[in-house]
């Protein structure tokens, strides 16, 4: 037979290493020890009993998630206390389950939920629906919505699971003011969006 | 005076005592033994099991039975109603039944009256036994049957076929053990271990009982009956309710039923671990009662490790095996007990015996040897480089093609 140029990998049968591995466990190589063969998963199953244990106790013990884990929403506020969210509907834009709805209203002199023109005046997601992608979240222009590293969501009516603005908005932290107030004196909504704001200003306490 | 004796003189009272411990203390090991074998076969795959219910979960069997007669007792429509009810109960019954015959204690007071615990000694105690044991599978067999469905009946028929099958091998193993107790009576092949346990004497024997009474109690890697992957529940299927619980009842204390058997044959019974006899008198003799219960633990621990760690076999292979492996065997192992039996018997010289043993050994390496040789040879007929080419173009086989391009 004439020389072949392509000189195969794994000449003795053509068939990869991993493929011989296997068979060297599975194929008739174990049939010729084959008792005491077995007999190692008695062994196997014995030593077993005596590791420990991978189960998690889980509502007494609970196991941190992964850092990045997709949990519940969070509609986060500047540090003054104003809202980041500016009611685009980005997010209900981008939701593959049609999972969001938002409707977005003017912000006034006397009543400002966030800086600039407009805020989310309401903000649903629908629990029964969502299916924890993060495209809402990639899809905010302004980081308003993120998502929380919380998973326990279950519960008993369809009404619970439909989760309105006051049960997605973040926490009040130190120093924060409640919305509706006015705007920090003397910026924009492109320093808030900047991350100048690191605080309150006494003027912005609503009397 | 005799264990037989002794029980001769119970007065009905006593024995009815014994009738309801019996009752009583399978149903309690039933439940402990759901518990254990969820706990220790979840222990086998690194899990904890049940540990919700109770204090370590230990109520959970009791839970489960609970919830189970409260479901709804449904019986299909194609069923034979009054079949499909007795099935259940002749089960249930018969492996009850199987306890009367078991020695459980030695000579105790109960109720300050001298007896052990066991509620007849019959001189054909141990045939008793096999008899219930096939009585159950009566009930296995209607329950199949009586359902009007297919795969009830499949897996009654596959079931019967099974304990059948394996009981032949069951019935031989236990030949060896009537030969060398020299008695069919539970308590007197007790006593008959008194210095060596058969299980160390007539290890063969041993060890096929060992695989026929898991074939026997249709458990894996014997379960093909309830194979869920191809029979969905086997002959239970169409059972719900207190029904199903019969059964499920049925086969745990079929298990330790079995297990109290072996270690009734071949344990010594409730006897002390050699070396350990001095504890046989503590607690009025009751303590034998532990001994007795450890074994027949140790015994369903076995089980639950079986289960955890093979597979369930092939339904030919598992008949293959039971006909053509345990059968035969038996046989062959009965002969050579029955023969060293007489030689000692008449007084053979030690050079006569020795000679017979011997030689058997000699006959059994070279009958393995032979097989072996044989199967090499097969092996090598059957190798893929002798396939003949066929006349037509096919793709090579890629071991040829690799000779081809080294060649």
């Amino acid at each position: 037979m004439a020389e072949n140029p392509i000189t195969p990998r794994y000449p003795d049968l053509g068939l990869t290493a991993a493929a011989k591995a296997e068979m060297k466990i599975t194929g008739q190589d174990l049939e010729a020890k084959s008792f005491f063969a077995q007999l190692q998963g008695f062994w196997v199953t014995f030593i077993t009993m005596f590791k420990k244990v991978t189960t998690v106790n889980y509502p007494e013990v609970k196991e941190p998630t992964a850092e990045r884990f997709h949990g519940r929403h969070q509609l986060n506020r500047y540090d003054d206390g104003l809202e980041k969210c500016i009611g685009c509907e980005l997010c209900a834009w981008a939701c593959p389950a049609d999972a969001i709805m938002v409707e977005g209203a003017d912000n006034t002199e006397e009543a400002r939920f966030s800086p600039g023109e407009r805020y989310g005046k309401v903000y649903q997601i629908n629990y029964l629906r969502c299916v924890f992608c993060g495209l809402c979240i990639e899809a905010c222009p302004t980081r308003a919505l993120t998502m929380t590293n919380e998973y326990e969501l279950a519960d008993s009516t369809r009404e619970k699971l439909i989760f309105e603005k006051d049960d997605l908005l973040g926490p009040m932290r130190a120093g924060m003011i409640p919305a509706p107030h006015p705007m920090y004196p003397g910026t924009t909504d492109t320093d808030y969006y900047k991350g100048a704001i690191t605080g309150p200003h006494p003027s912005q306490e609503v009397k | 005076m005799k264990i037989s004796e002794l029980l001769g003189t119970d007065p009905g009272w006593i024995i009815t005592v014994k009738a309801l411990f019996i009752f009583v203390l399978c149903v309690l090991l039933t439940l402990v033994a759901i518990w254990g074998e969820r706990r220790l076969v979840a222990r086998m795959q690194q899990r904890l099991g049940p540990n919700r219910v109770g204090p370590f979960g230990l109520v959970q069997g009791l839970a489960d039975g609970v919830k189970l007669a409260l479901k709804e007792d449904l019986i299909p429509k194609a069923a034979d109603r009054i079949v499909f009810v007795i099935a259940p109960i002749i089960s249930v019954t018969a492996c009850f039944l199987a306890f009367a015959v078991i020695p459980m204690t030695g000579v105790v007071n109960l109720f300050g009256h001298e007896t052990a615990m066991q509620l007849t000694d019959i001189p054909v105690g141990v045939l008793y036994i096999l008899a219930a044991a096939s009585f159950g599978v009566y009930g296995i067999v209607l329950a199949g049957w009586s359902s009007g469905s297919t795969y009830p009946l499949l897996g009654g028929l596959r079931s019967s076929a099974q304990v059948i099958s394996y009981e032949v091998a069951m019935g031989l193993s236990l030949v060896a053990v009537f030969i060398y107790s020299g008695s069919m009576s539970t308590s007197a092949i007790v006593e008959a271990q008194h210095d060596w346990w058969f299980a160390v004497v007539l290890f063969p024997s041993f060890v096929i009982y060992m695989i026929s009474m898991v074939g026997e109690t249709n458990r894996a890697p014997f379960d093909l009956a309830e194979a869920e992957g191809e029979l969905v529940g086997g002959f239970h299927t169409e059972y719900s309710s207190l029904k199903f619980a019969l059964f499920f009842l049925a086969e745990y204390v079929n298990i330790i039923g079995v297990s109290a058997l072996a270690t009734t044959l071949f344990l010594g019974g409730y006897h002390a671990l050699p070396g350990l006899t001095f504890t046989e008198q503590w607690w009025g003799g009751w303590f034998t009662m532990i001994w007795f219960l450890a074994k027949v633990i140790a015994f369903f621990f076995i089980f639950v490790w079986l289960r955890g760690t093979l597979p369930r076999l092939r339904y030919d292979q598992f008949m293959k095996f039971g006909w053509k492996v345990l059968i035969p065997v038996s046989l062959l192992w009965i002969l050579i007990v029955a023969t060293l039996r007489v030689l000692s018997q008449q007084n053979t010289s030690r050079a006569v015996t020795l000679a017979f043993a011997s030689g058997v050994v000699v006959l059994i390496l070279a009958g393995t040897s032979l097989y072996e040789r044989s199967q090499k040879k097969s092996k090598a007929e059957n190798a893929i480089g002798d396939i003949p080419q066929p006349s037509f173009p096919v793709p090579q086989i890629p071991s040829q093609r690799a000779e081809q391009l080294h060649g």
